[in-house]
């Protein structure tokens, strides 16, 4: 779940990080991981505004969906109570098949939209779950 | 210059800074000092296996079966939650690397502006608004991030902590946002327990009494004079602690928030984390989901480049920018600088060549003073 081996990532260690740009947590909701869609300046020239919004936003609603305090999680929690927590042994929790998607998504996100712009996203859980980390690597194609 | 390459495979929980011990490759997860850890697995595990030993033939025959099984399953479920407590991440934060902790320090660069030499500089904290209610972040000079709402660092493991709510050496470990509720089961359970035996040994000495008169049903079973001493003291103390857990879940607190009295009521400052019922916070602490744990212990270490330097705990995709060799960025010395980063922040020139990193090495340490446990915490509350 944690590694991010990807032949593209593989490419992307012959090119030299320019900048990193840290997405910061959003708390105005509690405790529950959001982040910021504020679009930092630093990817103004890299990529549109709507784009990363689009990005950071369906993060926020996985993370929502992982967090949501709904019968399903009571009834997994209440289970998971009367077994002594031992079917965690044998079943993966709400939260980690969420986190699978979250991973899935990045790939994609990454495979798609931001490799091709020079952009490497990092997933959150590398990361405590504090930032989103985008990597942004120097651009030898444009011609400045 | 040739090097050798390490083919060793090195898991992430042998980096992980802190002072926490791992067992188990990596699996199980305890502070440093597990002493009182021991001495309360021996109260338990003796004093139920005095009872088995002593009570539970009697009371099987001459009242019911059903008492030893109770007794059984109980034990089980108060030594599952107990382990489960001691040997599960409670929530902590991994440290940030030395890229973000610089991002950040620029950030709180850019939020200060110029000080006037010889001043101090503000403290470090930024402003969030949480449900109506302003929550300052205190920065975290030892793990170089801005704490999220509810986290502490405990300066017994040396790390931050999620929804921290105290560090208990009866369980050796923090009890923190993920294994709270393994807490609260164990004392809940504990107390039953507890309370179980105490009642049984009564009755068993009641009832042996009116055959064989006081004296010599404590002759024949002596256990039950050291069962019935341990449990009226751990009674009114794990009764107790049970009672003030439950009345903490039902307001939706920690026990670091209880101390500080950050929501004691005083400047209308109220709990912005409570959902103003009780059912409904009791459901969230005990059957809210399960977070996973983001220290990724058992995940391998990338040795990408050889011999010397200790690759920082990151599977992470690439980063050409060369990494310093310890993860805690020690470019600002501090009086909480781990001993042996410090002789390395007289050398960052040489590992650390990127240019962004230079300035930040050359700043003059921060004059403010680090919070990094509750009691100076307090103390800075009410300077404030």
């Amino acid at each position: 779940m944690f590694s991010q081996t990807h032949s593209l990532q593989d490419m992307r260690q012959q090119a030299a990080v320019a900048a990193k740009v840290f997405i910061q947590r959003d708390y105005t909701n509690g405790t529950v991981c959001q982040f910021q869609t504020k679009f930092p300046s630093e990817l103004e020239t890299r990529i549109d505004k709507q784009q990363f919004e689009e990005t950071v936003r369906t993060l926020n609603n996985l993370y929502a969906e992982a967090e949501k305090l709904g019968s399903q999680s009571y009834i997994e929690g209440c289970l998971a109570c009367l077994t002594a927590y031992t079917i965690f042994l044998c079943m993966e929790t709400h939260y980690e098949k969420v986190l699978k998607k979250i991973a899935k998504y990045i790939q994609e996100q990454n495979d798609k939209i931001y490799a091709p712009r020079g952009l490497l996203l990092t997933d959150p859980i590398e990361r405590g779950l504090r930032v989103i980390e985008i990597a942004i690597f120097e651009d030898r194609s444009l011609t400045r | 210059m040739s090097a050798v390459m390490i083919t060793r495979k090195v898991r992430k929980w042998e980096k992980l800074p802190g002072k926490n011990t791992f067992c188990c490759d990596g699996r199980v997860m305890m502070a440093r000092q597990k002493g009182v850890f021991y001495l309360t697995l021996f109260l338990i595990v003796g004093t139920c296996s005095l009872f088995f030993a002593f009570e539970c033939p009697y009371l099987a025959i001459h009242l019911s079966p059903a008492i030893p099984v109770f007794a059984a399953l109980l034990f089980l479920f108060v030594m599952a939650m107990l382990l489960r407590t001691s040997f599960s991440d409670p929530g902590v934060l991994p440290r940030a690397l030395p890229e973000e902790a610089t991002f950040i320090e620029m950030e709180i660069e850019a939020a200060n502006g110029n000080v006037p030499a010889g001043q101090r500089p503000p403290p470090r904290i930024r402003n969030v608004q949480i449900n109506n209610q302003i929550v300052k972040l205190k920065y975290c000079y030892t793990c170089k991030i801005f704490r999220p709402p509810r986290a502490s660092h405990c300066s017994i493991c040396d790390n931050c902590v999620d929804r921290f709510d105290h560090h208990c050496p009866w369980v050796g470990n923090c009890v923190g946002k993920r294994n709270y509720r393994y807490f609260y089961l164990f004392t809940l359970s504990l107390s039953l327990l507890t309370i179980y035996i105490f009642t049984f040994d009564i009755v068993h000495v009641v009832m042996r009494s009116v055959d064989n008169g006081f004296l010599n049903t404590l002759k024949q079973t002596p256990g039950t004079v050291l069962e019935v001493l341990v449990c009226f003291f751990t009674l009114w103390s794990v009764v107790g602690l049970t009672g003030f857990h439950t009345y903490l879940i039902s307001l939706n607190q920690t026990t670091n928030e209880d101390i500080k009295g950050s929501w004691s009521g005083k400047n209308r400052v109220q709990n912005p984390y409570s959902h103003k019922n009780i059912i409904k916070n009791c459901c969230e602490v005990l059957c809210g989901p399960a977070y996973p744990s983001v220290l990724d212990r058992r995940g391998l270490m990338q040795e990408d480049s050889p011999a010397l330097s200790d690759a920082p705990p990151s599977s992470s995709s690439s980063s050409s920018v060369p990494q310093t060799t310890k993860t805690t960025a020690p470019l600002i010395p501090n009086e909480h600088t781990p001993d042996e980063a410090k002789p390395s922040i007289a050398a960052p020139p040489e590992k650390s060549p990127a240019p962004r990193e230079e300035p930040a090495g050359a700043k003059v340490p921060p004059l403010a003073s680090p919070e990094t446990d509750a009691e100076t915490s307090i103390a800075k509350d009410q300077t404030h």
